[in-house]
């Protein structure tokens, strides 16, 4: 339990981490729906079901799908800067 | 570069002042006072099984209604301003057609999309779930039946008549406790029922549908919103 | 503990983004990173070492071994209500770059600092 959760909570600083970095808008968009999912897990390992539920729906998927259609309509990759 | 260093700096010096603040909050001890009492008269009190749900309904009801105007307001700002920008000209963008496997699975799986959402809101007072979350899935369903038949359309007027006639459902029910002897806005009129029962919690489950219901169109609509900005011609209705 | 830990660093690196990038979408991407760190530090103020989902599913299940419920209650409606803004922010963004055809914020005149 302690171990899962030090493991959880290092992936999510690294996905986030590389959702800033990456110059590829929409691997960083799919990055930020990684932290989502792994942020779900971690609320369902400190007893909040609810909530994970909520998150793994809304913030895995449709808050991935609105940011991937709005690069989509934009431009693919950030410029330097 | 300077900048960088000088934001990181600053950033430090908040992340420590967050910790010391948190430092007199001990992770895993003890709870609140009002956490306290949910718990232990929340079950004789609103009949629901799940804390979580009664405190988002009953004890906090009312918070609920103006989120879920607020959720209303944003998905009708992103109507207006997609309509605002003048969605008329045809923006034609080459589709790469989903193949026949995404095609025929997504027909196939939607409807069990629809059931899964459905069971999630209708037994939200006694498992984890509710309205929420069972709306969103539906709604992410609508999402899947966009991507894979590119072109689709819902029909608009319906959803807005499900989301209108939702949220009348939610206000009215609130408005018939202010009837009743004890007057208050949402009041828990309808008997309790047995605990672990799905006709149970009085009128809980009724707003947690409505809930449902609600978010369910709102997303379906915001994703249409979106989508028809990629793909169909003339944006906005 | 490590809970803690890791929604401060969300939040740190949210505002990181926020501060730092010019890119419209990456300043979007911090905010909902700032916004899921605060989710995550509400939730692990209730947690109760040991403690249960507060749901009384079975027999046998006691109040006083259960995790605090408001917080979960709160994150809930802001996680819904995070989604919404954050759809609303993308039109806001789509539309921006319609009329100025760049997502640099340096570039955009009204919003130079």
């Amino acid at each position: 339990m302690i171990l899962v959760s030090w493991v959880l909570i290092i992936l999510m600083i690294a996905l986030a981490i590389l959702s800033i970095e990456l110059k590829n808008l929409i691997a960083a968009v799919v990055a930020v729906g990684a932290v989502s999912l792994v942020i779900s897990l971690l609320f369902l390992l400190i007893q909040a079901p609810d909530v994970a539920m909520a998150e793994a729906s809304i913030g895995a998927a449709l808050t991935m799908a609105i940011y991937i259609i709005g690069v989509r309509k934009t431009e693919r990759s950030e410029k330097d800067g | 570069m300077v900048r960088k260093v000088v934001y990181s700096i600053f950033l430090a010096i908040i992340v420590l002042a967050l910790a010391m603040f948190f430092a007199a909050y001990p992770f895993g001890k003890n709870k609140m006072t009002v956490g306290e009492y949910y718990l232990n008269h929340g079950v004789a009190q609103t009949g629901a099984a799940n804390i979580v749900t009664s405190v988002v309904l009953d004890y906090r009801g009312f918070d609920t209604l103006g989120e879920v105007s607020v959720l209303f307001a944003a998905a009708a700002g992103v109507a207006i301003l997609f309509f605002l920008a003048g969605g008329t000209k045809r923006e034609q963008e080459d589709l790469t057609k989903p193949n026949f496997v995404v095609r025929v699975g997504s027909r196939i799986i939607f409807p069990f999309i629809l059931l899964f959402g459905s069971y999630i809101f209708i037994h939200g007072h006694l498992t984890p779930g509710g309205g929420f979350q069972g709306g969103s899935i539906i709604a992410s369903g609508f999402l899947l039946l966009y991507l894979s038949y590119p072109g689709t359309r819902t029909n608009r007027d319906g959803l807005s008549i499900i989301e209108g006639l939702a949220g009348l459902t939610f206000v009215v029910l609130g408005l018939i406790g202010l009837f009743l002897p004890q007057y208050s806005f949402l009041y828990n009129f309808l008997p309790k029922g047995i605990l672990n029962t799905i006709v149970s919690a009085g009128i809980l489950p009724i707003i947690y549908i409505a809930i449902g219901f609600k978010v369910a169109s709102e997303f379906a609509g915001i994703v249409d919103d979106m989508m028809c900005q990629v793909i169909c011609r003339g944006g906005g209705k | 503990m490590i809970y803690y830990v890791g929604s401060f660093l969300l939040i740190a690196l949210g505002l990181y983004a926020v501060i730092i990038k010019k890119n419209l979408i990456k300043i979007l991407i911090g905010l909902d990173l700032i916004a899921s760190g605060v989710n995550l530090l509400i939730i692990s103020i209730g947690y109760v070492k040991g403690g249960t989902a507060p749901i009384f599913s079975r027999a046998g299940l006691k109040a006083s071994m259960m995790v605090d419920p408001i917080p979960q209650a709160l994150t809930l409606t802001a996680i819904v209500i995070d989604a919404s803004e954050m759809a609303l922010a993308v039109a806001f963004v789509v539309l921006l770059y319609k009329y100025y055809g760049t997502l640099d914020i340096k570039k955009i005149r009204s919003l130079k600092w």
